[in-house]
């Protein structure tokens, strides 16, 4: 089956971003395909690579950078949510006079209409938030 | 509110499945001010509607508060985006249900909401209510019919 993924809240405050990770793994691991992870509302927070948790937590962001550089996952973070909320890649920083990026390695910032192309792609698409 | 990356022709329409039409419900169940979802919703309404998927919108539990009248913002410092829902209609987007009982439950009619109408195309462009208050029940049933389910 063809899943698409929406994660709709930021990392470590909901469940969210972990459940949609779990969900994710399990189903690659079962042999499905998923054609995308899209990242909206708070969800943004979870493609910051500046985010350094406790050593012995779990690190969500880094969980999705592994799992997107082992199976080719393509990780979207909508942009203007992002820009909302202080997620920049490399373009974005400097058209906006920034003097750095954040974005994580494995995730891109591109617009809501990566979220309906997976809903009209996708067998399912597959929503976690609050 | 679109930039340029949002624009279907300039991103992820290519890949053949385009001319895709499939049945979109956008579920609103949250206030309008307090938390950004709804304001975020109607983000995702308007540029999905470049999609020209068949786009019906539900309003339930707080939701229903999205489309009442004579929303004013002044006092929290937050802009009143409410006047947006009145321009969907120019978008396509002329299914608005809401759920009877969750206006009743906050002591709500459809007389507390906006009037919100569309041109009827197929109608000598007359003009109809967007909004349809409809049962918990006619509510699951409109869910059942839907290929993909957005809940804010």
């Amino acid at each position: 089956m063809k899943f698409g993924i929406v994660v709709n809240e930021g990392p470590y405050t909901h469940q969210a971003s972990d459940s949609a990770y779990q969900f994710t793994k399990a189903a690659l691991e079962k042999g499905h395909e998923v054609f995308r992870v899209f990242f909206y509302h708070d969800g943004v927070n979870n493609g910051t690579r500046l985010t350094v948790p406790p050593q012995d937590e779990r690190h969500i962001q880094r969980n999705w950078s592994s799992l997107a550089e082992e199976h080719n996952l393509d990780l979207v973070v909508c942009i203007a949510a992002a820009q909302r909320r202080g997620i920049l890649d490399a373009d974005e920083a400097k058209r906006q006079g920034k003097d750095t990026d954040n974005i994580a390695p494995g995730f891109r910032i591109s617009g809501l209409g990566q979220l309906i192309e997976a809903g009209i792609q996708c067998d399912r698409l597959v929503i976690f938030g609050d | 509110m679109a930039s340029e990356a949002d624009k279907p022709e300039a991103e992820g329409a290519e890949g053949g499945g385009a001319e895709v039409t499939k049945k979109f419900l956008y579920v609103n169940r949250k206030a309008p001010y307090g938390t950004i979802y709804a304001l975020e919703s109607l983000e995702v309404v308007l540029i999905g509607a470049a999609f020209e998927q068949d786009v019906s919108l539900a309003f339930l539990d707080d939701g229903v508060y999205q489309l009442t009248k004579n929303q004013d913002t002044k006092g929290i410092g937050v802009k009143n985006f409410s006047p947006t829902y009145k321009a969907l209609g120019d978008y396509e987007v002329t299914k608005l249900y809401v759920e009877k009982e969750s206006l009743a439950e906050r002591g709500l009619t459809e007389a507390d909401l906006m009037e919100i109408t569309y041109e009827d195309e197929d109608d000598d462009w007359a003009e109809k209510p967007s909004i349809r208050v409809v049962s918990r029940e006619e509510m699951a049933e409109i869910m059942a019919e839907q290929d993909v389910i957005l809940s804010f």
